[in-house]
């Protein structure tokens, strides 16, 4: 129940190709994250595959049936909003209710339906609320809760947590991820932020400018990025691309390390002075100046060390990147085979 | 809130312009209905001071509620303005959400042709109008009015509702969509009630010129069975004698129904015209 087959999908706003061919097949019970940049047409796909917006081309399918102009109620799909939308005028139990009562279910049916996702979800003290007296995060739950009720086989969340802070946003990624565990139902999320797509996912698929760049498992992405911007996207802080003849001594055009693979020492392959500092406690971060290395884009390498390691600024230190954990890329962006 | 800013003598400044402005705006009909209760002596008299034991007379009322096609008149003026209304607040508001929330051909186009509604008056047309009326048969008709006032409220009513819809938050309507509401119950039960405020204000703007015109009654459906409030005021102004006892009281008496209405409406109306000032 609740398998998702994406082909060929094209959408256009006007001259504007948002969506330039995306193929995707997600199987039952699978939690799916689509993670990029935003404005690289993630809610459009998303809305496409609710039916809210007609794809320009390509097919839909759920559970295998052909999905195209079938409205979003008969698709057997619900959707989380980043925004909750949450109908104003209505108690949380109503709004829980509502498409049960449109799809005509019978009123002992939808009470049983409420209790069980309120129950789950710890709503049951505020069913009589309106969405007005609600917080944010219970806001966020009652969404969560009107799609549930449904039972639809395929989940589709848009940016459920961005309007969250910081801490309620860590509880309620657990949440999610227990939700999953719970109902076995298909998960389709879309988020910008990788660490929700790495904690989350059973796949990934790494979405830019229309076009899916990857699709695979968190720690496969992370271990064996496809081109430059799955690396650059994957992993935080993002990893160090060096040029020049460092590259080319590695027969690469672009060659990546990951700051955590980047070991510390008095001497190294690349020395340099530390411009800036921050420490975590757990983990610091050393941004390093290395004048006579080719490094893209912010000119400094970043290197992650655990625990609290005492550099200043100005000093000198040497960094190698750890053995096998250089990534090398060709010309045109895409990864060389180690 | 952020304090008022302590500039005694500006703020004096914009209470006394105020104070004109209102002074300005409610002199006449403050004279209007303290005249309606004087004497034919008293309104003559002394037309500026307060009625007084002396002056203080009930003929106008008593001549325009004795003649029985006043209350007639009223009856017409009321199915006139509120049928009007009702259908201008519908369809406005239905046009609105069509050109707010739908991506079609002629999108632009229609929001455009509406929007030239409001800068052309639609007096201007009158002569095509009646034309249109009698080859309808429709002079001497309610209908006629309300098709007409229709038409004149309805491009102001599409432009304000139509600003404010789009304000509505787009994922609300698709939660609906998903939920298998139909377009009309999402409008009917999700929109209007988010847009009240601004219908509120589309009505009591539509609902004035519409209670007070003379033009249109007058061309239109000036017979006996139709005549509206504000033409039915005018057989007492002859052109020899005036009866303005008569005159002041019936103006006094159509006065009620509006200012009814805002009462009703002011709450809604004053958070729609600040809706954009207040975030
Ligand atoms: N209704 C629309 N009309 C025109 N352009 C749109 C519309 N919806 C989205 N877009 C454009 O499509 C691109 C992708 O949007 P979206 O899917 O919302 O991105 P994301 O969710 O990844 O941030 C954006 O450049 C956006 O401006
Ligand atoms: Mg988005």
């Amino acid at each position: 129940m609740g398998s998702l087959a994406l082909s060929a999908i094209r959408k256009s706003f006007g001259a504007v190709d948002v969506l330039k061919g995306v193929d995707l097949d997600v199987a039952a019970g699978e939690f799916v994250v689509f993670v990029g940049p935003s404005g690289c047409g993630k809610s459009t796909l998303l809305r496409i595959i609710a039916g809210l917006d007609e794809q320009s081309a390509g097919d839909v399918r759920i559970d295998g049936r052909l999905m195209n102009g079938v409205p979003p109620a008969r698709r057997g799909i619900a959707m989380v909003f980043q925004s909750y939308a949450l109908y104003p005028h209505l108690t949380v139990a109503k709004n829980m209710s509502l498409a049960l009562s449109q799809e005509g279910v019978a009123a002992a049916d939808i009470r049983r339906r409420v209790e069980t996702a309120s129950a789950l979800l710890r709503l049951d003290a505020l069913l009589d609320r309106r969405p007005a007296e609600l917080s944010g995060g219970q806001r966020q739950r009652v969404a969560i809760g009107r799609a549930i009720v449904r039972q639809p086989s395929l989940f589709l969340f848009d940016e459920p947590l961005s309007n969250l802070d910081a801490a309620l946003r860590v509880g309620t990624r657990i949440e999610i991820a227990k939700l999953h565990r719970q109902l076995g139902a298909t998960m389709v999320y879309v988020t910008h932020d990788q660490v929700e797509a790495m904690t989350l996912a059973d796949r990934i698929v790494v979405m830019h400018g229309g076009v899916v760049e990857q699709v695979g498992r968190p720690l496969e992405l992370y271990a064996r990025p496809a081109n430059l911007f799955v690396a650059g996207f994957i992993g935080s802080p993002t990893m160090n691309f060096i040029g020049g003849d460092a590259a080319a001594r590695a027969s690469a055009a672009t060659i990546g390390v990951r700051p955590e693979h980047l070991v510390v020492a008095r001497e190294g392959a690349w020395t340099g002075a530390v411009s800036h500092a921050e420490r975590l406690g757990a983990d610091t971060m050393l941004y390093v100046d290395v004048p006579n290395v080719d490094v893209l884009g912010a000119g400094m390498l970043t290197t992650r060390i655990l625990g609290d390691i005492d550099y200043d600024v100005g000093d000198r230190v040497g960094l190698t990147p750890q053995e096998g954990k250089v990534y090398r890329f060709d010309g045109g962006g895409n990864s060389i085979a180690a | 809130m952020i304090p008022a800013r302590t500039w005694p003598l500006g703020r004096a400044g914009v209470h006394l312009v105020l104070i004109l402005y209102t002074a300005l705006c409610l002199g006449p009909v403050l004279l209007v209905v303290m005249n309606s209760f004087k004497s034919r002596a008293g309104i003559f008299g002394a037309p500026l001071s307060l009625p007084n034991a002396a002056t203080f007379d009930l003929i106008g009322y008593k001549t325009v509620l004795g003649q029985g096609a006043f209350l007639r008149y009223f009856g017409n003026s009321l199915i006139v303005t509120a049928g009007s209304l009702a259908a201008v607040l519908l369809f406005g508001a239905m046009a609105a959400f069509a050109l707010s929330e739908y991506r079609f051909r002629a999108n632009r186009l229609l929001g455009l042709f509406l929007a030239l509604g409001i800068m052309v008056p639609i007096r201007l047309g009158t002569v095509a109008i009646l034309n249109m009326m009698v080859a309808a048969r429709l002079v001497n008709t309610h209908l006629a009015l309300i098709l007409i006032y229709t038409a004149q409220g309805l491009p102001i009513a599409v432009f304000i509702l139509g600003e404010f819809m789009q304000g509505v938050s787009k994922d609300l309507k698709d939660a609906g969509r998903i939920d298998g509401l139909s377009e009309y119950t999402i409008f009917f039960r999700l929109v209007l009630p988010l847009v009240r405020p601004a219908v509120a204000t589309v009505a009591v703007f539509t609902m004035i010129p519409i209670w007070n015109d003379l033009w249109f009654p007058l061309i239109v459906a000036p017979g006996e069975a139709t005549k509206t409030v504000t033409l039915g005021a005018q057989v007492f102004i002859g052109q020899f004698v005036t009866n303005w006892n008569a005159v002041l009281a019936a103006l006094t008496l159509a006065v009620l129904p509006v200012l009814v209405l805002y009462l009703l409406f002011s709450r809604q109306l004053i958070r729609g015209i600040t809706a954009g000032a207040v975030k």
